[in-house]
């Protein structure tokens, strides 16, 4: 996982991304600081178990669902990432990305 | 019930169209309020970092002082209190009620998991109800605003990324063209390290600039179209002289970072197994046809943006019966007249949702359907009414509403129009496009419904329109509701490369409900409501 870029220097944002320890850059989306670090896919499709991550990335599409402190099928192209969320996705997650 | 808010006009969507609206409309004496589902103002045009983070310098926008413009006098009339904003929250319901709408609300993210308000409250606040009700309970009321009751309502919903399937298309990596634009612009960061954009029209220019300003390799960018097709329609290009200097500023930013453009060229297939790795390219001719031989692989890539034009959100101009039409660009849209006004009285409709035109036009009909949506109002409100309309006793027809636009403006939305008709004729969606498909092609990403399914429901079961493809194939009954493949099914379901009619584009764009809700959400319906609304 690398780090996010953060320009302007101000402490990175915590959170944990199924059950382990993620950060973003403050005021990103969860599923900006995803992509960035290296995950670009956090859930799976029902029939075909098919990987899924951003898509429309503007909450259009709802490919890139997740759970959020307990809160299903929340989107997560738009929920910002804050200190101490809980982040789970669905399947398994593909991460160690060339991103 | 707690939680509404009652206005003079409504305004849905907080983009360059709902900016200029709400301002047109509380400059002209009404009171407002302004619904949109982001944490902060902008739209998609304008989408830029959390205001609470990092403090916006325009860096990669268009018209960014149009924005501040709009911006400041939105905020102004915030802290008087004419100007009521909800953001945050999604309509997932209209309804034309006894002299006016309804708009049923949904927060966007879940409260327990959204962050405080990112835009900062104004300075005071008036009272919400312009009958003159309490203003004690105005601040509460923003924190819970559900429902939005006005006697005019100003749509402007937006548009998205318009998408045809091909091979590999919902391989993680591949993204909407504008989504990657907007988390350049919403993050300050990259989705992935190098992409190719592809598909047709002019969006595909600054969202290779925006990819490489911000530090990303651009492998290519791929156009169906020819610069070719632009030589019949320059007569209309040369009125928008605007249109051409950005143009220029796109070939310095592409020469700069030596971005190949090709045109006549078309992803025909994404490749990896668990995320992007690749795309197949090839030439096409100028129905959409690959030219045999011509297929390249391109490999080493991770981001793949996808753009065919835009859709225009239409299922609240539809679900409240607006007359629609279908435009050169074959999208959905919604009729207007001069003032901006739908089929349905006090409906009043701006932006891409009436036709895609982009921003300059969209703010332009914005202060259009803004002002016109207030006369509309005042001529109804003897508490705002000139002293002309109380003579009348009643509201005018509206075309002897005073003129929203000044006779330069006026010319200046005509020459906008004649350019966005223009460039959709100079970039069609290629005709052959489903020759790229193989039956495996998975079509509809929600229901993970196939191309061969589609077809094979379009030929054994006569399923040739949006409606019938969903129930025989469950093409466009998942999540998105068909906001994504209802196009490209529309064009299957028509067969052969024939062009969707508008009743299979209308069928898709009908959705009961515009948003996701919760099971509370609907049980909450006062029953005078359920059984008066009109909910597609």
């Amino acid at each position: 996982m690398s780090k996010p870029p953060s320009a302007s220097g101000t402490p990175a944002v915590a959170f944990s991304f199924n059950g382990a320890p993620f950060e973003a850059a403050p005021g990103q989306t969860v599923g900006a600081a995803l992509v960035a670090g290296g995950v670009p896919a956090w859930r799976t499709t029902r029939k075909g178990g098919r990987p899924r991550g951003l898509f429309c990335g503007i909450g259009v599409c709802f490919d890139c669902l997740v759970t959020v402190d307990g809160v299903a099928n929340q989107r997560a192209c738009l929920v910002e990432a804050r200190e101490g969320l809980c982040v789970e996705g669905s399947g398994t997650a593909i991460e160690g990305g060339s991103a | 019930m707690s939680g509404i808010a009652a206005r003079d006009v409504a305004v849905v969507g907080a983009g360059p169209a709902g900016l200029a609206a709400a301002v047109a409309a509380v400059e002209a004496g009404a009171r407002v309020v302004v619904v949109d589902s982001a944490a902060q103002p902008g739209g998609q045009y304008w989408r830029h970092r959390p205001e609470n983070v990092v403090a916006a310098d325009g860096r990669g926008h268009h018209d960014w002082g149009v924005y501040l413009d709009l911006r400041a006098r939105f905020d102004a009339a915030r802290a008087t209190g004419a100007i009521e904003y909800v953001p945050g929250r999604q309509v997932w319901m209209a309804q034309n009620d006894d002299g006016g709408f309804t708009l049923r609300t949904t927060p966007t993210v879940a409260p327990s998991v959204a962050p405080s308000a990112s835009v900062a409250p104004p300075a005071s606040v008036a009272p919400s109800d312009p009958a003159g009700a309490h203003p004690a309970d105005v601040t509460a009321q923003r924190e819970s605003v559900s429902t939005i009751r006005a006697r005019r309502l100003v749509l402007c919903p937006g548009a998205y990324d318009r998408q045809l399937p091909v091979p590999g298309w919902d391989l993680p990596g591949v993204m909407a063209a504008g989504g990657i634009q907007a988390f350049i612009k919403a993050n300050g960061a990259l989705p992935g390290r190098r992409f190719v954009v592809a598909g047709t029209g002019p969006f595909l220019l600054p969202v290779a600039a925006n990819i490489a300003e911000a530090g990303g390799m651009v492998a290519a960018v791929l156009e169906s179209s020819s610069p070719v097709a632009w030589f019949p329609h320059l007569g209309a290009a040369a009125g928008v002289p605007e249109k051409a200097l950005e143009g220029l500023g796109y070939a310095a930013v592409f020469a700069r970072h030596r971005i190949p453009y090709r045109t006549r060229t078309v992803v025909t297939e994404v490749l990896g197994e668990d995320r992007t790795r690749a795309v197949r390219t090839a030439r096409v001719d100028p129905g959409g046809r690959v030219v045999r031989g011509s297929e390249r692989l391109l490999e080493d890539v991770d981001v793949v943006g996808f753009g065919w034009g835009f859709t225009p959100q239409l299922e609240l101009p539809v679900s409240l019966g607006a007359e629609t039409r279908v435009d050169a660009d074959r999208s959905l849209v919604a009729v207007v007249d001069t003032r901006q006004e739908s089929s349905i009285p006090g409906l009043f409709l701006a932006g891409e949702v009436t036709g895609v035109g982009g921003a300059a036009l969209a703010v332009l009909e914005g202060r259009v359907a803004g002002a016109s949506a207030a006369a509309r109002a005042s001529a109804l409100s003897p508490a705002h009414a000139s002293p002309q309309d109380r003579d009348q006793g009643e509201a005018p027809p509206s075309d002897a509403l005073p003129p929203a636009l000044s006779p330069a403006d006026a010319a200046r939305v005509a020459r906008y129009r004649r350019f966005a008709q223009a460039m959709h004729r100079a970039h069609p969606v290629p005709d052959a496009w489903h020759e790229w498909l193989t039956p495996e092609t998975t079509v509809c990403r929600c229901e993970e419904v196939t191309a061969g399914q589609i077809a094979e429901a379009r030929d054994a079961l006569g399923a040739a329109d949006a409606r019938s493809l969903k129930s025989f194939t469950r093409a466009g009954m998942g999540w998105c509701q068909g906001r994504v493949c209802g196009f490209a099914a529309s064009c299957l379901g028509a067969g052969g490369g024939a062009h969707p009619s508008e009743a299979s584009l209308a069928a898709s764009a009908k959705r009961p409900l515009a948003a996701p809700v919760s099971i509370g959400e609907l049980a909450a319906l006062e029953p005078s409501t359920t059984t008066k609304g009109t909910p597609a």
